[in-house]
């Protein structure tokens, strides 16, 4: 979840979210060098006495700085595409869960096999235990089994809402009368936290999304007690 | 993957809704609604030929795992959380009497009910 003095994104449990944050890196960089070369020549230009009041032309470096950036977009766009395309990639689920958005909490269905759901409040402050995150715990968290690829089907039941779990990097709007699909493949087990990303409402900023992987064994253990 | 054939179900029994062509992006509002309807119709040949409706089953096990329940059925009781239905808001300042409640919309029907009422818009 999100720490203290935080700079950069969380640390990635799915292979995609791995794939974006090495992506961020890469384009922050370009994004830095670019900056520190504008801010280095812009403090030249303000710091020399020397003029030049005959410039005509300047064919040469015209070239240079319209070549370059667009080389420089191209690196950008081609890694970028590739994680996009891989998003996208046929995968057979071995668990489908659904999540409905509600004024203001989750509640989730698991019906594969028997029928499973229950809702999803946040714990409120003067509720929590010592060592529990305020404002991101919840009373039933979504268990769900590591290492397998779970379809997630995410709807809302009044009005819109946003299921999102920055760990993995997910982030799906939950639409009223709309199924949006996302995939889930969390490589290793864990608590992974995420916040309503849509603007529903007085208490948008309290229903969380806790989601608990475990192996597969606790997985048929729990939802065998859940039933 | 580690052990990706430990993962698979055995062979016969029902795991999830396989990846349908049909609905390769990602809304499923239609491949859900296209299973229910397609049981439907199954279930109703079936009946009218006089067959048994058991290949009719795969249908539904997959708009069962699709479609939000309160699409299609009115729910059975729904589990209260544990701790209490207490949500924390924001501090509330004005101390006058909330404004009267409009009044409840209609419910909305869910796709079973109106089968059995006739008022489904779906053609079965």
């Amino acid at each position: 979840m999100a720490y203290p003095f935080q700079l950069g994104l969380q640390d990635a449990t799915s292979p995609i979210m791995e794939e974006l944050l090495h992506f961020h890196d890469h384009t922050l960089m370009i994004v830095f060098l670019i900056s520190s070369l504008i801010l280095y020549i812009i403090s030249l230009m303000l710091t020399t006495k020397l003029t030049h009041t005959s410039t005509m032309d300047a064919q040469e470096v015209e070239t240079v700085w319209t070549i370059l950036p667009a080389i420089i977009l191209i690196l950008i766009a081609l890694p970028s595409l590739r994680i996009l395309y891989m998003m996208d990639e046929i995968n057979n689920p071995s668990l489908t869960v659904k999540t409905m958005g509600h004024q203001w909490y989750w509640s989730y269905e698991y019906t594969d096999y028997e029928d499973l759901n229950f809702d999803s409040y946040m714990i409120p402050t003067q509720e929590l235990k010592p060592g529990e995150l305020r404002l991101l715990e919840v009373d039933n968290r979504v268990v769900l089994p590591m290492e397998m690829t779970i379809r997630m089907l995410i709807s809302s039941e009044d009005v819109l809402h946003s299921w999102a779990v920055p760990s993995l990097g997910l982030k799906t709007d939950a639409i009223p009368g709309r199924l949006n699909q996302t995939t889930l493949m969390a490589m290793r087990p864990g608590l992974y936290y995420g916040q309503c990303s849509e603007i529903c409402g007085s208490n948008h900023s309290f229903m969380p999304i806790v989601l608990e992987m475990v192996p597969l064994s606790y997985f048929e253990t729990w939802s065998a007690l859940m039933v | 993957m580690l052990d990706v054939d430990s993962q698979k179900p055995p062979k016969g029994k029902w795991s999830t809704p396989p990846f349908d062509p049909r609905f390769p992006n990602q809304n499923q509002t239609r491949n859900c609604y296209q299973n229910f309807l397609d049981y439907h119709r199954c279930v109703k040949r079936m009946s009218r030929r006089g067959k048994s409706a058991q290949p009719c089953e795969y249908y539904f096990r997959v708009f069962h795992s699709l479609c939000p329940r309160s699409w299609v059925s009115r729910p059975r009781g729904r589990r209260r959380p544990a701790g209490g239905a207490r949500v924390e808001g924001p501090v509330q300042l004005s101390r006058r009497p909330p404004p009267p409640r409009p009044p409840a919309p209609p419910q909305v029907q869910r796709w079973t009910e109106q089968i059995q009422e006739g008022t489904f818009a779906g053609k079965i």
